[in-house]
């Protein structure tokens, strides 16, 4: 409720600011010798707008993160506070309910020992906001007059006011990164966590995977931790046998729609094509576990296997690997097409057939964006977590048969994070670990699918 | 229509043009065009730009099948077959009517891929040794031997752009053409690899019968032997290049050659 108000004090206090300056340069203008001045009246009230707005939304950001604990040092040290217990779940609760009471958000407590805190919140809470709204309204007041007070004729508001801007986009652009960082360092945290529990070479060197999640965790059994299955399924999975589908389908499209079809085949078929990428993945999910799995499995009973699984991780692989045909051929048709038109009459004018300008010239000319093209699409679908999750089995399993259920890293993250276990068990944070691995993988995949792209560019510019 | 000057001694014609009119779309690029490519001499085409010379010289290796509005009506022989016959076989016809473009146009591949590309296609060498000779021999008549023998491994997009369109002529002339189409060639070039380009036209002149269009109407003068005037998709005069250009029969070829439009 208060950081509303103050936000929209500051708002306000900025238009007031806004609509002074703007009077006080007009009359600057007025006065100044040759009725000129050296920024447009309206920069001179951004400028002050600004310098309001900025400063009270810093403090606003501020007070809201360090408010809740004054507050709470304030009802915990009345005396109402005195018999609460010492520490934990209970005590925190009481408070909690007090606080709801005391801002309205509940009609009423039912711990009686919430009921005698009510006061003290509430005398808390308007003690702080009336605080905060002091102090915003002081902040408001000395940064717009000292902005105020610089404004004179050949003040350059103007350039200030641009720079204030430039750096207000700056800071916009810097969240993603930032974002990135934050992920990276949480996950790396956990991942600290995990390894101080079991060791990084069991993890990444052992053969066997089946945490116990009812296991002591003080004292896991690092054998049990072997992620060597899952970083076999997720390749065999999404790196084998999806891109056994993906590359030639895609590439075969790409060429098709680039080389062979005429404008309205194309005009249908790549739209077409497109609308693959727009399908949800649990959509595919269900495709892959209701339709192709089963069929997989009948055909492996026709075929003579005993007892095969009915959730293989060909049936995944195949699914992934339709999916992922639209990132390989709309990657390989922007580079084929991006081969100059000259290169290709070249090569037909020395009676070169279509199909040996696309063998020799065109595909090696694009090679180079067809590659960044499937790395990309092989970090896509290593990733990919719905249709595993769906249609390959939770079982980890380290083998060449594709009929076989087989499980990836990705479907052990949601296993391990839904799974039963506190957080603080080490079957549970096997999963930081594993999203590190993960995240370091397509990173690296992204980063050298992108150099070579930039690469590839340059050479026909 | 076609002014034809008198005075031209009967030649054997390499190829020959016969009410060539050609079609993008519904528009008509070329106008019942008719010519005799002689096979020992330069034949120079000049024109205003968008006057069809292009278009023209693009019919005599069917390279217009490539763009799918264009369409030519008439009659192109090579040693008197119908080139536009159904039972012509496109990949023969050009490994016979080589080409250079505007722009050079090197693959991205090494100097020695570039012109090893159309003996390979078309079958042309048995074994590596033969190959090898086949490159050599190629580089060494586009006058570029000298120059990239001893990086032949190196990207031919690396060399200068008159080293690239010498390595096209190259490329082109690997495959032993009897007819070279070159359309603008020197048009990307500065004067000095324009200078080498002509001194090896003229070299290369009697060995193959050559086609080349140009802007340059110095430059016609300078390479060609015969030489054609278009303008507005017809061919307006052609004869020996010395009396097109100083004894012009048209007054719109006079025109263009004194510089009035174009």
């Amino acid at each position: 409720m208060s950081p509303t108000i103050l936000l929209l004090l500051a708002l306000g206090l900025g238009l007031a600011g806004w609509l002074a300056a703007r009077a006080r340069a007009w009359t600057l203008r007025r006065e100044s010798a040759d009725g000129r001045l050296s920024s447009l009246p309206t920069y001179h009230a951004w400028y002050v707008a600004l310098w309001i707005v900025l400063p009270v939304l810093a403090f606003i950001a501020l007070w809201s993160a360090i408010a809740p604990g004054l507050i709470s040092q304030a009802v915990l040290s009345s005396p109402a506070a005195a018999d609460l217990p010492a520490f934990g779940f209970q005590r925190q609760t009481i408070l909690n309910e007090a606080r709801a009471v005391a801002t309205g958000a509940a009609p009423a407590v039912f711990n009686p020992q919430a009921r005698d805190l009510v006061e003290p919140f509430r005398d808390a809470l308007s003690y702080y906001n009336t605080i905060g709204i002091v102090v915003t309204l002081l902040i408001a007041f000395l940064a717009g007059t000292w902005a105020f007070l610089r404004l004179k004729p050949d003040f350059a508001a103007r350039t200030r006011v641009e720079r204030i801007v430039m750096a207000i986009l700056l800071a916009a652009s810097l969240v993603a990164i930032l974002t990135t960082i934050g992920i990276l360092a949480s996950l790396i945290f956990e991942t600290v966590r995990f390894f101080g529990l079991v060791s990084p070479i069991d993890f990444l060197f052992g053969t066997h995977w089946g945490p116990d999640p009812m296991a002591n965790p003080d004292n896991p059994d690092a054998s049990r931790y072997g992620a060597i299955p899952l970083f076999w399924g997720t390749l065999f999975i999404g790196a084998i046998i999806a891109m056994i589908v993906a590359i030639p389908l895609g590439l075969m499209s790409a060429i098709y729609l680039t080389q062979y079809a005429n404008p309205k085949v194309r005009s249908w078929v790549k739209p077409a094509l497109e609308i693959l990428a727009g399908v949800p993945t649990v959509v595919y999910g269900y495709f892959a576990a209701l339709t192709i799995a089963p069929a997989i499995r009948d055909l492996a009973i026709d075929l003579g296997a005993s007892n095969p699984s009915s959730e293989s991780a060909l049936a995944a692989g195949l699914v992934m690997g339709v999916m992922i045909i639209p990132f390989v051929s709309s990657m390989a048709d922007d580079s084929i097409a991006a081969v100059p038109q000259s290169m290709r009459d070249g090569s037909l004018a020395m009676g070169a057939t279509t199909n040996e300008t696309i063998r020799r010239v065109l595909v090696p000319a694009a090679l180079p964006g067809i590659v960044a093209g499937v790395m990309l699409a092989i970090s896509r679908a290593i990733g990919e977590t719905m249709i595993v999750v769906m249609a390959a089995s939770t079982a980890a399993n380290l083998s060449g048969n594709p009929l076989e259920s087989m499980t990836t890293v990705t479907v052990q993250i949601v296993a391990m994070l839904t799974g039963e276990g506190s957080f603080d068990h080490p079957a549970t944070l096997s999963a930081f670990a594993l999203g590190f691995v993960l995240f370091m993988v397509t990173l690296g995949l992204n980063f050298v699918a992108l150099r070579v792209v930039k690469r590839y560019r340059e050479a026909y510019e | 229509m076609t002014v034809v000057h008198e005075n031209l001694e009967a030649t054997d014609a390499k190829m020959s043009a016969r009410d060539v009119s050609v079609f993008y779309g519904d528009k008509k690029a070329i106008d019942e065009v008719s010519i005799e490519i002689p096979t020992k001499y330069v034949t120079a085409f000049i024109g205003p730009s968008g006057c069809g010379k292009s278009t023209f010289l693009r019919t005599l290796n069917r390279m217009n099948d490539t763009i799918p509005s264009a369409r030519v009506e008439g009659d192109i022989t090579l040693d008197g077959e119908d080139i536009y016959r159904s039972k012509m076989d496109v990949v023969q016809l050009r490994a016979r009517v080589g080409m250079v473009f505007q722009k050079p146009n090197p693959f991205p591949k090494s100097i020695y891929e570039n012109i090893a590309y159309g003996p390979k296609i078309h079958g042309l060498a048995e074994g590596k040794d033969e190959l090898d000779a086949i490159v050599e021999r190629s580089l060494k008549r586009a006058g570029l031997w000298e120059e990239v023998k001893d990086r032949l491994q190196d990207s031919g997009t690396a060399l200068s752009g008159g080293q690239q369109q010498r390595l096209c002529i190259a490329r082109a002339i690997a495959v032993d053409p009897e007819v070279i189409l070159m359309d603008e060639p020197c048009s990307a070039l500065d004067p000095i690899a324009t200078a080498k380009i002509e001194e090896l036209i003229a070299e290369l002149n009697g060995r193959y019968a050559i086609v080349i269009v140009t802007h340059s109407m110095q430059q016609a003068a300078r390479v060609s032997q015969r030489t054609a005037f278009f303008h507005l998709g017809k061919m307006v005069e052609y004869g020996r290049t010395s009396d097109i250009f100083t004894n012009p029969l048209e007054q719109r070829t006079q025109d263009y050659i004194t510089g009035r439009y174009g």
